[in-house]
């Protein structure tokens, strides 16, 4: 193996000091609001897995008070099972909402009890319905949430916990909209949805709004990424093969080539 | 005595091999095919590319099976791939993260005939081979992007098609006929569906054409210099087979790392959210390989003589890729590798700088530092390819060639000769 | 001599045996490599996680009253639920095993002897037979009957005149309740 020549190895230096100066002095837009904290995830990292009594605490928050608005239209009952119910209990959950099915033999939509194959209804018939009810503003569907906001679960932790009333000195908060430290803008149509204490937990932990944060913010990744688990575990497998391949086509490529030198 | 006639599988391959001789031609590519004894790792990224040609071509058919292209239904078509098909999330983080690592692929292995000069006679048909490949993985990957039909996919999609617009006369009509409506819709997510699917196997035909022709003269080598006799070559079996695997693994190893760990870091966010052709992202960036067109196009403010701005930037950003296919007439030096260019060596890593920046330019939002930056690095983009080859190569004195590659290889300090050996006749 | 071919052999062990042994343990990793590989592909292919969550139907039968027939659809199929009266259920037992093309008992072809469940597909070409709503041609076996080429089945699904060789399929079902059932 040939050393790098010091005059590639000095203008590659050169140029990605060029680079990284050139990045200090563009001021991006992401800079309106403050850089986001890093929270720790259980499903962080390599080896990151969720963890189920989390999901099950964020799932009780956002049913109890995000699907008063927010509906999660790419989730069935039948994914819950993930989230460590039986089959008995997601069945009993799914039997406590109501579902819109039809048309009947007399051509009329009509309610019927949810069963694990349906998607877990939202609370607007569509979007229309859901502007009209909330002062103009569409309440974003939240199955994909995390993965469509920059920061992913860390934003939206920062978001529940990023509400500040009264607004900044100097600020002019629009009419209908609420300080946000983390939305783009500042002003968001939503209002703080969570309070210390709203959901009292099936597990007994303390229903701080900082917990519920993350609870939730756990439970919504789940919701983008409910493969989280099995992606991790097949691809620490794959990883483990081709190092050993690695390591073997490596000695062959020299056992080889030692005849050619 | 024991029957010594070859057994029936022998004798049904032989009796194919004697109409359509498939064997004879494997045994001639592999063992009996010279490949110079001094290439690097820098050529194992051939392979590569070919390899991943392949493997974005199975994903893409598994994903076929289940994707439908309808604008109502292909987000959550796509959703349910992700969700509900078995593997589903598999294929589809190999397909979308495949296309990253088939451009990075396929840069390296152009920035490597640019250093090395692979480009230069007799190969000028392989290289121009080579660029028509990059122009439609591009076509193709810019029309795969629409297919999930997030946000990105449909405003990328109605940014890059009414660019034609800007052709005099006959523009307006064009995007029209595009888009098959009055704006991007069905009509264009299906025709984009077609021919994405399309694509891949007219690369794969282009793709043989660039074999057959790498195959007429052999592989360039890092020191640019012909094959003088078989003590300058090595059998490609087993040399480089076993090279190319133990390549494919590394690369595996990163591919890997990217599908299961990260699969999401070089895509957009955006592109989870549902089109909507009332409201335009904030910041509407291409993917990460498209990013320098995107800056050269972005960086003509101006119009000149009565050209408008928006059509100066097409010319420019499509004329990039027009530049690379004429590159075998525009560099005037008779030596092959930069190794023995002691100044277009430098010339090169600024043109490398130059892509690198053109990238940054085209991912920032066009304002302040930005704009100029990408004023200059599209400069000296063209600068460099009609101005700079052109003349460097004249007016440079290249350093001795080495006689031989086994003389430069295998002798301790070889004899070199003043002048610069002849290359190859065109 | 025995020194000699034991160096010989050892050698040979070394040399050859080595290689081969390398290309059987390179060979066999590749193997399982390929296999890996294919497999999630191929994997694809098979019934997907919705699919699956829509193989199973349940039904309640309270609404079906004796002497009414009710058709669910069960993976994409129409089902025939008959309730029968004790007039026809004696009738469906009542014929003799051995006339029947597919004999087969009609206690072995239901759980609960007045809740016929089967598949309503004709087991000829798979049309699917009349005789669900009332007014509906049922043959002469008081059962269905099916109008793309004449096969009549009586009142316990089997087949009685005509081109099809099988009885009505019964599909894999069970009691959850007193008058509920889930098929599949």
């Amino acid at each position: 193996m040939t050393l790098v020549p010091m005059s590639r190895l000095l203008l590659a230096a050169a140029g990605l000091a060029c680079l990284l100066l050139c990045a200090a002095a563009v001021p991006s837009h992401a800079q309106e609001t403050p850089p986001l904290p890093h929270q720790e995830w259980s499903f962080d990292g390599v080896f990151g897995t969720y963890d189920k009594a989390a999901l099950q605490r964020g799932f009780q928050v956002y049913k109890q008070i995000c699907s008063a608005c927010h509906p999660v239209k790419h989730l069935y009952f039948r994914d819950l099972e993930a989230l460590g119910y039986t089959p008995d209990q997601v069945k009993a959950i799914a039997v406590s909402y109501q579902v819109t099915d039809g048309p009947n033999d007399q051509g009329q939509m009509y309610q019927r009890p949810g069963r694990p194959s349906d998607p877990i209804p939202g609370p607007f018939p569509n979007d229309e319905a859901a502007r009209a009810a909330n002062g103009g503003a569409l309440p974003p569907d939240l199955s994909m949430i995390v993965k469509a906001r920059d920061g992913g679960p860390d934003y939206v932790y920062a978001l529940m916990n990023g509400f500040k009333n009264p607004p900044p000195a100097g600020f002019s908060l629009a009419p209908g909209k609420y300080y946000n430290e983390y939305f783009p803008g500042h002003q968001i149509s939503m209002p703080p949805p969570l309070s210390d204490g709203a959901v009292t937990f099936a597990d007994g932990t303390k229903s701080t709004v900082p917990q519920m944060a993350h609870d939730v913010a756990t439970f919504l990744n789940w919701a983008s990424e409910p493969n989280l688990d099995t992606r991790h575990r097949v691809g620490a497998r794959v990883f483990l093969f081709l190092i050993v391949g690695v390591g073997i086509f490596y000695a062959a490529k020299r056992k080889i080539w030692s005849s050619a030198h | 005595m024991a029957d010594d006639r070859p057994g029936a599988g022998t004798r049904i391959i032989r009796w194919i091999d004697y109409r359509l001789p498939f064997i004879a031609m494997a045994e001639h590519e592999l063992y009996e095919y010279p490949t110079p004894r001094n290439l690097s790792y820098w050529w194992n990224f051939g392979s590569l590319a070919g390899i991943m040609l392949v493997v974005m071509i199975v994903t893409g058919i598994f994903l076929a099976m289940q994707y439908t292209p309808s604008a109502l239904l292909a987000f959550d078509s796509v959703e349910r791939i992700m969700r509900d098909v078995n593997y589903g999330w598999l294929i589809r983080y190999a397909h979308a993260n495949g296309a990253s690592m088939f451009f990075a692929i396929v840069y390296i292995h152009i920035f490597r005939g640019l250093y090395y000069g692979s480009y230069k006679a007799p190969r000028e048909l392989l290289w121009i081979l080579g660029v028509i490949i990059l122009i439609l993985m591009i076509a193709t990957a810019f029309m795969g992007y629409v297919l999930p039909w997030g946000q990105m996919s449909y405003w990328a999609a109605t940014v890059i098609t009414s660019l034609f617009s800007a052709i005099p006369l006959i523009g307006n009509g064009i995007v029209t006929f595009l888009w098959g409506g009055f704006n991007v819709g069905d009509p264009t997510l299906h025709r984009f569906y077609a021919l994405h699917y399309l694509l891949p196997f007219v690369i794969l035909f282009v793709v043989l054409l660039h074999l057959i022709a790498l195959h007429r003269f052999g592989s360039n080598n890092p020191l640019g210099i012909d094959l003088k006799g078989p003590q300058d070559s090595l059998p490609f079996h087993p040399y480089y087979t076993v090279k190319d695997l133990f390549g494919l693994c590394v690369f595996l190893l990163i591919y890997a790392f990217f599908i299961f760990y990260a699969p999401n870091f070089l895509g957009n966010p955006d592109n989870y959210i549902p089109a909507n052709p009332m409201q335009t992202p904030n910041h509407i960036v291409p993917e990460w390989y498209l990013l320098p067109y995107y800056a050269i196009l972005r960086s003509i403010t101006f119009s000149v003589f009565g050209i408008p701005a928006k059509l100066l930037g097409v010319i420019f950003s499509f004329g990039s890729l027009f530049l690379l296919l004429i590159l075998p007439w525009l560099d005037t030096s008779p030596v092959r590798s930069s190794r023995f260019r002691p100044i277009y060596k430098w010339l090169f890593w600024l043109l490398v700088i130059d892509v690198f920046a053109l990238g940054w330019v085209g991912f920032n939002p066009p304002q302040g530092i930005v704009v100029t930056v990408g004023q200059i690095a599209t400069l000296y983009f063209y600068v460099h390819f009609l101005i700079l080859l052109p003349v460097i190569g004249k007016i440079e004195r290249p350093r001795p060639l080495p006689t031989s590659i086994a003389a430069a290889v295998l002798g301790g300090g070889a004899r070199l000769t003043s002048a610069p050996a002849p290359m190859g006749k065109p | 001599m025995a020194d000699l071919a034991h160096e010989n052999i050892s050698h040979a062990l070394s040399a050859d045996t080595r290689r081969d042994f390398l290309i059987l343990t390179a060979g066999a990793l590749g193997a399982v490599a390929l296999g890996a590989t294919v497999w999630p592909f191929v994997d694809t292919m098979n019934p997907a996680r919705d699919t699956l969550a829509a193989s199973t139907t349940e039904v309640d039968l309270g609404p079906v009253a004796a002497g009414q027939r009710l058709t669910v659809a069960w993976r994409g199929k129409p089902v025939f639920i008959d309730h029968r009266t004790p007039a026809e259920i004696n009738t469906a037992r009542g014929v003799d095993l051995a006339q029947l093309r597919d004999p087969q008992a009609d206690a072995e072809r239901v759980k609960k002897a007045e809740w016929l469940v089967v598949v309503g597909v004709c087991t000829h070409l798979g049309c699917i037979p009349l005789g669900q709503k009332t007014g509906d041609d049922r043959g002469l076996y008081g059962g269905w009957f099916c109008p793309c080429h004449g096969s009549m089945y009586d009142r316990s699904g089997r087949i009685r005149q005509g081109p099809a060789p099988l009885n009505l399929a019964v599909p894999p079902y069970d009691f959850t309740g007193n008058i509920t059932i889930k098929i599949g």
